[in-house]
């Protein structure tokens, strides 16, 4: 089946690799982001403590500033907030979960995207018609609106701010694979695996979808910034998540009313990492779109 | 002509109704609001009671069409917590958020076209890199990251600045505006501002890219060739054309913005609409809430009709090719 495989356009795996080393700027973002990674997942295990276990917290240090330390000589390397939680310990806990809200978010809408674009690609026609009538009617509200209205109706929750993210991030993935896919669906390799009698599933996700790849993954790398950022923003109005998973969205909007008083660094630290995953997460996608070179 | 408008009309009308459709039952299905009204010692009868006083004994169609009937005369129910129609609240509120939106679209303006046009006209200088550089910053920061960052600035720490609420107001035309006294220029700066950052990068952008177009184009050519000053083939010529796509944009973008100001006023505690949403949520006042999500949405089908049609009527390749696909 070597046959047919699509003229490589972007260069092994290793070519882009090395092209993508060439920008300072991207190996930084790269490093930030592994960084914040991985500190989300050893979390539990990093934090000086648990800040949602109450038995670990103690109110008597609330407001402590950044290098304090407890009665009992455990320092607080980045102060604490107003229930005397470590605020090093809740941002680490904090990534945790921005983390994992972008993350699933982004994967599912990539799934429902791609499913949507590729089928209204290999089909056209009315299906195509329909289904892009849909997405042209989704892209024409903004974001934060359609976001809005789902989290009034459905109330808080992680699941729930996870379907209100996909809803509105399904049809940037469905535009752009349609478009991608229309391109390859065009390509002589699609006509030789027709050719071969191959059924409808396997010219789309064996050769057609692996062909569209490059261009989902700078998509899902900037919608994934994108949905950390309005998942933190809707935390912030007090629509997102439940006080009990709280987002760096959520200990911003916590530490906001300490503000006035000069306590920054309540919302001003969680604030800080969360920019630097936004912004490491953005120059990522720009970098890969570059070295890629998908037709975006 | 006719029929582009008929046809993009009766889509504006099916996307309201499918838009109402899911407000209604989506706010009115998925959770009870006689928990709202029933004090704690309410028995059987009186929640019966309080039932058939909301009607929820009705089948939800008739409901639904009670409540459409309602909206078509201006009646978006009453707000539990105000006691007054929610309509009135929201054109009282409105004034402020209006103000706040046009005001952060001057400043997009004003600052984003003279930093795109330079970044246009020299792509590679380093300023031009810083510019292009602020505008993905503006693009990808969080709107309420950016007005907190304002407020330790300029409120806390330097204590220039207002950090809350509206400053002294005119009434113009029974509308009470902030921008003509001092005062309410002073309340209005940091919240236009930070409301004005996307709009302001998107407008860099557009300029920047229309620049690099236009001006290796043949007209650009000839009027520098007639010996027209750089400054008017730059302020007349070049402007004039990439105007267009950009005013198209931030006609669309209206929208996005008045959905953005709910961050912005609940940031700078504006009393806008915005504001009084986040509140609404806070007590659920469902008729407020309801309210305000329908009003937003029918003002924003009705701006994507008014550009849609607009454009139509400038640019004839529209109505006539570009609205099959």
């Amino acid at each position: 089946m070597s046959v047919v495989h699509a003229p490589p356009r972007a260069g092994s795996v290793g070519d882009v690799w090395q092209r993508f080393l060439r920008s300072p700027a991207a190996v930084a973002a790269l490093v930030t982001f592994t960084a914040f990674c991985l500190a989300a997942i050893f979390a539990p295990w990093i934090a000086p403590q648990n800040p949602y276990d109450l038995a670990q917290v103690d109110i008597m240090d609330s407001l402590l500033p950044p290098g304090s330390e407890s009665w009992t000589g455990m320092p607080y390397y980045l102060g604490t907030d107003g229930q005397g939680r470590d605020m090093l310990s809740a941002i680490l806990y904090g990534i945790r979960i921005s983390l994992v809200v972008g993350l699933s978010s982004g994967v599912i809408a990539l799934a429902v995207g791609t499913l949507v674009g590729l089928v209204a690609a290999y089909r056209g026609g009315w299906v195509d018609t329909v289904l892009m009538r849909i997405v042209d009617l989704q892209l024409s509200f903004p974001t934060i609106l359609v976001a809005l209205i789902l989290l009034v109706i459905l109330g808080r929750g992680v699941d729930k701010i996870i379907f209100a993210l996909v809803v509105v991030q399904w049809a940037y993935f469905a535009r752009t694979v349609r478009g991608v896919a229309l391109v390859e669906g065009a390509r002589e390799y699609v006509d030789a695996a027709r050719g071969l009698r191959l059924g409808h599933m396997r010219i789309l996700l064996g050769h057609i979808l692996p062909n569209c790849l490059p261009t989902m993954l700078v998509v899902a790398t900037m919608q994934m910034a994108a949905a950390i950022s309005l998942e933190a923003t809707l935390s912030f109005l007090g629509l997102g998540l439940p006080p009990t998973r709280p987002s760096l969205g959520l200990l911003i909007a916590n530490g906001f009313d300490y503000l006035q008083s000069g306590r920054y660094w309540i919302s001003v630290l969680p604030g800080l990492v969360l920019l630097a995953i936004i912004v490491s997460a953005n120059v990522l996608g720009d970098r890969l779109r570059d070295t890629l070179n998908p037709h975006l | 002509m006719t029929e582009f408008i008929v046809r993009r009309l009766l889509q504006a009308l099916l996307v309201l109704a499918v838009m109402t459709v899911l407000v209604f039952f989506g706010v009115n299905v998925v959770g009870n609001p006689v928990y709202i009204f029933a004090s704690s010692e309410c028995d059987q009868p009186c929640i019966n009671a309080i039932v058939k006083d909301l009607g929820l004994d009705r089948p939800i169609w008739e409901q639904y069409w009670v409540f459409i009937g309602n909206m078509l005369q201006g009646d978006l129910g009453n707000s539990f917590t105000h006691g007054v129609p929610a309509m009135s609240l929201i054109w009282e509120r409105l004034p402020a958020t209006l103000e706040l939106a046009f005001c952060a679209l001057v400043i997009a303006l004003v600052v984003g076209l003279p930093l795109g046009t330079l970044a246009g006209l020299r792509p590679h200088h380093w300023t031009s890199r810083v510019i292009m550089a602020f505008s993905m910053i503006a693009f990808s920061v969080p709107v309420f990251w950016i007005g907190l960052i304002m407020i330790i600035v300029f409120s806390v720490s330097l204590g220039w600045m207002p950090a809350v609420g509206r400053g002294d107001t005119v009434e113009v035309f029974g509308a009470e505006l902030s921008f003509l006294t001092l005062d309410g220029l002073h309340h209005l700066a940091m919240p236009a501002t930070t409301l004005s950052l996307i709009m302001m990068a998107m407008v860099i952008r557009l300029t920047r890219a229309g620049m690099r177009e236009v001006l290796f184009s043949d007209y650009i050519k000839f009027a520098r060739a007639n010996g027209i000053r750089e400054r008017r083939v730059l302020g007349v010529h070049v402007m004039r054309n990439i105007l267009i796509p950009i005013v198209t944009v931030l006609g669309m973008e209206f929208g996005g913005v008045i959905a953005f100001a709910v961050v912005v006023e609940s940031i700078f505690s504006w009393p806008g609409v915005g504001k009084m949403l986040i509140d609404a949520i806070a007590v659920l006042d469902r008729p407020l809430i309801v309210a305000y999500l329908i009003f937003v949405v029918i003002m924003f089908v009705t701006l994507n009709l008014l550009v849609d049609v607009l454009y139509s009527l400038l640019d004839p390749r529209v109505r006539l090719g570009g609205n099959s696909g």
